[in-house]
């Protein structure tokens, strides 16, 4: 187990899996100085600019090229600087890369990784601030994975390289710095499962990313009330683990789940419903106002969940 | 298989030009049937007909490997027969059958045979473009020494991929023959019409690509100059970019009647038949009435089997809808479909 940053894990992570296979590569902009996190930092430099591929700005075509190149015994993973921007390539990941597998009747497969920093950092606003899982878990052929640690972010950057879907590697901006013990090597990332923070058997509390802090900070004030949090990290997005969410809630019958993302349409609805159709239990959501990610701190604030207001929802739902 | 394999470069001409000849008959019957059984309500969906611009793809085709790739657009029915493609798996996949190419969940836009390079036509115009970029760069990143054919239409250079992965393909010179059908029609509008600056040429010349033009119903000419081109792209030199002048003479898709465009421009396009003009040529050059006709009907009678074969598949399963997502995060078949 070694220290590090979730920048530093993620890096590891893509030169271990270059190192291993060298069909891996990766592709897109502003690789040659590091990538605007520095989570590709010196990776040119090992590998060459074959395999670590400086593009130009065309983020359609990085992600078409990607989708030729997967179709065609390669492993790309594609960056295109922040979320927000692979929307440029809507067409090339919603329509090539997730379908092609399908529409050619299993003929091909698209082993990508879109990495997508995500979220809020540094007020940058509405097109450098979007958490759009709920659109990736809403398109069949995708798989979505958000890690909140070092640990899973290493583990599940392999992973999603090796897996021979196309992988969207939700990526949170703030997190980058965040730092943890990571087993470096062959550790199972276990796709699909959520991981329970922290038990408690009064009401559960859902999140993923940079939001499961958040929670784990207002369970902590929800035990000095004698409330009994449990917080579930989901770690994937698509597939999301519905068992343990499951188990957790006919235990405590209650379940909070928060996201960074906009309220309405998010993929708190679809754990919600999921959880109350199954077992009828008590459901509360939160979640930001649907509203463009505004500039400045005093506005940006709206898109916080903050440990009080996840507090005082729990507190709600348990009394 | 035969037409998956190049023709001998020195084939005599007749020869060459008779192996083209039997091409086009090929996707003409392909096409006409597909017509016919779109208009009798046998097939469901829509068919995009490629029909009287067989010329390129059998042209461009006849100069690439089996190991060669092309990427096609949602005209496609040509380019696959053209690479060597089943056209009884692609009839059965336009009737949404089992054992179609792609098991009756693409149908006639999502035909694919991966085994012969064909990665794939396209429902988005231009789409193809980037697809064939990433796999020409596979090609060069895994030295594999093959060469990428792309084929699209006149409205895709208003498209953004256009840009994009003429401008990538030329940075990294990679082995990208692009293949501009030109057939005036961007679905029904005229595409001169919603083209600013001097044409298509100029675009791909901007770009640093090097251009060529020819007429694409002449299938000698598609030919000579994809042989051409082909040959300079396999060597290195980065992509080149021809421009195969046809006309479509169906409307956009089987359903559109194409009565938006003067009659006069639709008959002159079909006085200028590419299997017409082949025929003559072939004639001149000593092969026989009867042996041309040979080959018409060999090729008729080929669909007509494809069909028959297609009419007696059985159709695919409820529960193969939910087949071929994904690995991680798979439907769940059981639980679902089969209680």
């Amino acid at each position: 187990m070694t220290l590090m940053s979730i920048v530093e894990a993620s890096r590891r992570a893509l030169a271990d899996e270059m190192r291993r296979d060298p069909t891996v590569w990766a592709l897109g902009e502003d690789l040659r100085r590091g990538g605007v996190f520095q989570q590709y930092k010196g990776l040119q430099a090992e590998f060459g600019p074959a395999r670590v591929c400086d593009t130009p700005i065309s983020e359609a075509a990085i992600m078409g090229a990607a989708v030729g190149a997967a179709m065609c015994g390669t492993r790309p993973v594609i960056e295109t600087r922040y979320l927000d921007f692979t929307l440029c390539a809507a067409d090339e990941l919603v329509n090539q890369a997730a379908k092609a597998r399908y529409m050619f009747g299993g003929q091909a497969r698209v082993p990508i990784v879109v990495r997508q920093p995500t979220g809020l950092w540094m007020n940058c606003a509405a097109q450098h601030s979007q958490s759009l899982e709920a659109w990736w878990a809403h398109m069949p052929g995708l798989v979505a994975l958000a890690p909140a640690t070092p640990a899973d972010s290493y583990a599940m950057l392999k992973a999603a390289i090796r897996c021979d879907d196309p992988v969207i590697l939700l990526e949170h901006k703030e997190l980058w710095g965040v730092t943890g013990e990571v087993e470096e090597g062959e550790p199972d990332a276990r796709l699909g499962q959520a991981r329970i923070c922290r038990s408690g058997s009064d009401v559960t509390i859902v999140a993923w990313s940079a939001t499961v802090a958040v929670c784990l900070e207002a369970a902590e004030a929800l035990a000095r009330d004698r409330i009994g949090a449990e917080v579930i990290d989901l770690r994937c997005i698509w597939p999301w683990d519905q068992e343990t969410i499951l188990a957790s809630t006919a235990k405590t019958k209650r379940l909070l789940v928060v996201h960074e993302a906009v309220l309405a349409a998010g993929f708190g609805a679809e754990i919600a419903a999921s959880v109350a159709e199954a077992t009828g239990a008590r459901v509360k959501r939160l979640g930001s106002p649907r509203i463009p990610v505004p500039f400045s701190p005093a506005l940006e604030a709206a898109f916080r969940r903050t440990p009080e207001e996840v507090a005082a929802a729990a507190l709600g739902l348990a009394s | 298989m035969d037409d998956a394999q190049p023709l001998r470069p020195n084939a005599p001409a007749a020869d060459r030009l008779l192996a083209h000849y039997r091409t086009m008959a090929r996707i003409r019957a392909f096409e006409n049937a597909a017509e016919r059984l779109y208009n009798e309500k046998r097939i469901p969906g829509f068919v995009h007909l490629s029909t009287g611009q067989e010329a390129i793809p059998a042209g461009v085709c006849a100069n690439l490997e089996r190991t060669d790739q092309i990427t096609s657009t949602h005209r496609g029915h040509g380019h696959t027969i053209a690479k060597g493609g089943d056209v009884r798996a692609m009839m059965l996949e336009l009737f949404g059958r089992a054992g179609g190419y792609c098991q009756g969940k693409g149908g006639s836009m999502h035909i694919a045979d991966f085994s012969i390079g064909m990665l794939g036509a396209n429902g988005v115009v231009a789409a193809g473009m980037p697809i064939a970029v990433g796999a020409a760069h596979a090609a060069k990143l895994l030295g594999r020494g093959t060469v990428v054919a792309c084929f699209f239409g006149d409205g895709a250079v208003n498209r953004g991929p256009f840009l994009e992965s003429l401008n990538w393909a030329a940075v990294y010179k990679l082995p990208v023959l692009f293949v501009c059908e030109d057939n005036r029609w961007a679905a029904t509008t005229p595409s001169a019409s919603m083209t600013a600056g001097p044409g298509i040429a100029a675009r791909a010349e901007a770009l640093g690509v090097r251009t060529a033009s020819c007429d694409g119903n002449d299938v000698a000419a598609v030919d000579d100059l994809a042989g051409e081109l082909v040959r300079k792209v396999r060597a290195g030199g980065g992509p080149l970019f021809m421009i195969a002048r046809t006309y479509r003479w169906s409307g956009h898709t089987s359903a559109d009647l194409g009565g938006y465009r003067n009659p006069d421009e639709v008959a002159r396009a079909k006085g200028d038949d590419p299997l017409v003009r082949t025929r003559a040529q072939l004639v001149e050059l000593g092969v026989a009435a009867g042996e041309l006709e040979a080959t018409v009907a060999a090729a008729e009678s080929e669909i007509a089997d494809a069909v028959a074969a297609a009419e007696r598949a059985p159709q695919p399963r409820l529960e193969d809808a939910l087949g071929e997502v994904q690995d991680i995060g798979a439907p769940r078949f059981a639980r679902r479909m089969r209680q």
